[in-house]
């Protein structure tokens, strides 16, 4: 057991980048449903397509030779506004082509909308990349070799600039939604577009700006996840998508501090999970299990709150 | 020049045809209301008017700017005031916050500032629970507070539709106190009741409403004792 103590630190270290890209994408999740009550499960292909951009621009960069002359900190950067931007402006236009002539139709409708971009974004990422590169998967160029070790725990410095963006994203975003004149509209037009309305607030504009930001945090995450993990594929949100719609779920869907926490409890336990169910179980279940994780909170939660960690428990009528 | 006109309104809630041909006016500093039973087309009429609902005919003028077509939050920026049916407080927001999407349209903070001022002033019960959530506050309380947010733009004209619904008589009496309260500080308002003696008692002149018709259209202490209102309207033998 002494050994399975020791690399605690590690596997929660592990647990927490992981977490952090799961609330970063289920961030996306919980505000398109906040305002629209409508789950847009294309969501994962514009996690994947921010990886993608911000590959693209890093692979460019190294080939054009300006990686090399610049501060890891600037590519870094540019990566992840390239990644933000393509993100952003591609959930916005599926927003407008795919989303906007159905408001109003039943709500099965979007959502079998929203299937059809995620096959469409996939396969037009492979289409793209093929002619591009003449290869779908990539490598994501490192920028941070380096290790920290804090008293035998190895920390890449790669995780820590993960958690450290993470963290200022987040804490943007609370300051936008909950401090400023333009975040008090969207929390209105969550809770009632008409009225909002008559107050003067342009409901497609919210609509659109929500889907911008969703975006742009979505292909952040994606550049985080890209740098991190270094290899990508058109596929390569599928499983973290649904992961972290999950994760947007288990805060209480329509909650931002909800998906937040919800991300970091999945990373948490997934990795824990992976890391000692094999030890617990004597080798009868191991670290294989790990994507299970993710679906028997889903079901829990859907079983014993459906509501969530953090669903709202005001009164909608006095 | 009347400051709103109805020109010969259709529109349509769903499939019904809820307003048929209605035509009404609004002069600056009247208090005008609109009289009729439920599903007489009340609401509509004023959804129409503030953009939520269509107008499939007819025109809406305000101040000679013809403003039916024009989706909600520009006529709101023309600052029209909507105090909607059942008050449609946002639940989640503070009462604070509340407030001040009322003043959404005001381009400056001071604007919205002095704005807060004014309403907390009239609604004392309100500035105690700036802090509270909207979904928290008694009905007649979230009735203050829709009032309170509509005034918040400042309006040239406030659209109340039902302010007395749902309430206890002393609410009731307290929230037509201050309807006349805020007509003689200079706003005009468009009122839609089913309470037609409260309503006819604050209102210059009034208009009746059956099944998306105006039937009758006089002031209102000629209404008060017409024959036919004193039957349907105000329950009198």
């Amino acid at each position: 057991m002494h050994e399975s103590l020791a690399m605690l630190p590690q596997v929660l270290i592990d647990g927490l980048t992981l977490g952090f890209v799961y609330a970063l994408v289920a961030l996306g999740y919980t505000m398109v449903y906040g305002v629209l009550e409508f789950i847009n499960f294309a969501h994962s292909e514009i996690f994947m397509i921010g990886a993608f951009a911000g590959t693209e621009a890093l692979l460019i960069m190294q080939s054009s030779g300006v990686l090399a002359s610049l501060p890891p900190f600037v590519a870094l950067i540019i990566a992840l506004l390239f990644g933000m931007a393509i993100a952003g402006l591609i959930a916005v236009g599926m927003e407008r082509i795919a989303y906007r002539p159905l408001r109003g139709a039943p709500r099965l409708v979007p959502l079998i909308s929203a299937i059809g971009v995620s096959f469409f974004l996939q396969d037009a990422v492979r289409l793209f990349e093929g002619l591009w590169r003449n290869a779908f998967y990539l490598s994501t160029p490192v920028l941070y070799r380096q290790t920290l070790t804090f008293s035998r725990v190895d920390v890449p410095v790669k995780t820590i600039i993960l958690v450290a963006t993470c963290l200022a994203i987040m804490f943007g975003l609370q300051t936008f939604v909950n401090r400023t004149k333009l975040g008090r509209a969207l929390r209105a037009v969550a809770q009632d577009q008409a009225t909002a309305s008559i107050m003067g607030v342009n409901v497609n504009f919210i609509v659109t700006l929500t889907f911008l930001i969703g975006g742009a945090l979505g292909g952040a995450a994606g550049v985080l996840f890209a740098m991190q993990y270094t290899l990508i594929h058109p596929y390569v949100g599928f499983i973290l998508g649904i992961k972290a719609f999950t994760a947007a779920v288990f805060g209480g869907i329509g909650n931002i501090a909800g998906a937040m926490v919800g991300g970091v409890v999945l990373g948490l336990v997934e990795s824990l999970g992976s890391a000692y169910l094999g030890i617990l179980t004597h080798g009868a279940f191991g670290a294989e299990y790990k994507d299970v994780f993710a679906f028997i909170i889903l079901i829990l939660v859907l079983i014993l709150k459906p509501s969530g960690l953090l669903g709202e428990t005001v009164l909608e009528k006095a | 020049m009347a400051l709103l006109e109805l020109r010969d309104l259709h529109t349509y809630y769903g499939v019904i045809h809820a307003v048929k041909g209605l035509s009404l006016t609004v002069d600056k500093g009247e208090i005008v209301t609109l009289i009729g039973s439920n599903g007489a087309g009340k609401s509509t009429t004023l959804k129409a008017i503030s953009g939520l609902l269509k107008a499939q005919q007819g025109e809406i003028h305000l101040e000679g700017r013809r403003i039916d077509g024009l989706p909600p939050h520009v006529i709101a920026g023309y600052r029209v005031g909507h105090v909607p049916e059942g008050r449609r407080i946002f639940p989640r927001l503070t009462v604070r916050e509340n407030l001040e999407m009322g003043a959404f349209v005001c381009p400056t903070r001071a604007e919205t500032h002095q704005a807060l001022e004014r309403a907390t002033a009239l609604f004392p019960r309100l500035k105690e629970r700036l802090n509270q959530k909207g979904g928290t506050l008694s009905g007649g309380e979230q009735q203050m507070l829709a009032i309170g947010r509509a005034l918040m733009m400042n309006p040239k004209i406030l659209l109340l539709d039902e302010p007395s619904m749902g309430l206890a008589p002393v609410l009731v009496e307290q929230i037509f106190d201050i309807i006349k309260q805020l007509n003689q500080a200079g706003t005009t308002i468009l009122l839609v009741e089913q309470n037609a003696h409260q309503a006819l008692q604050v209102a210059g002149r009034g208009y009746v409403i059956q099944t998306g018709s105006i039937v009758l259209a006089d002031k209102a202490d000629t209404l008060r004792r017409n024959e036919m209102v004193r039957r349907v309207y105000l329950g009198e033998n």
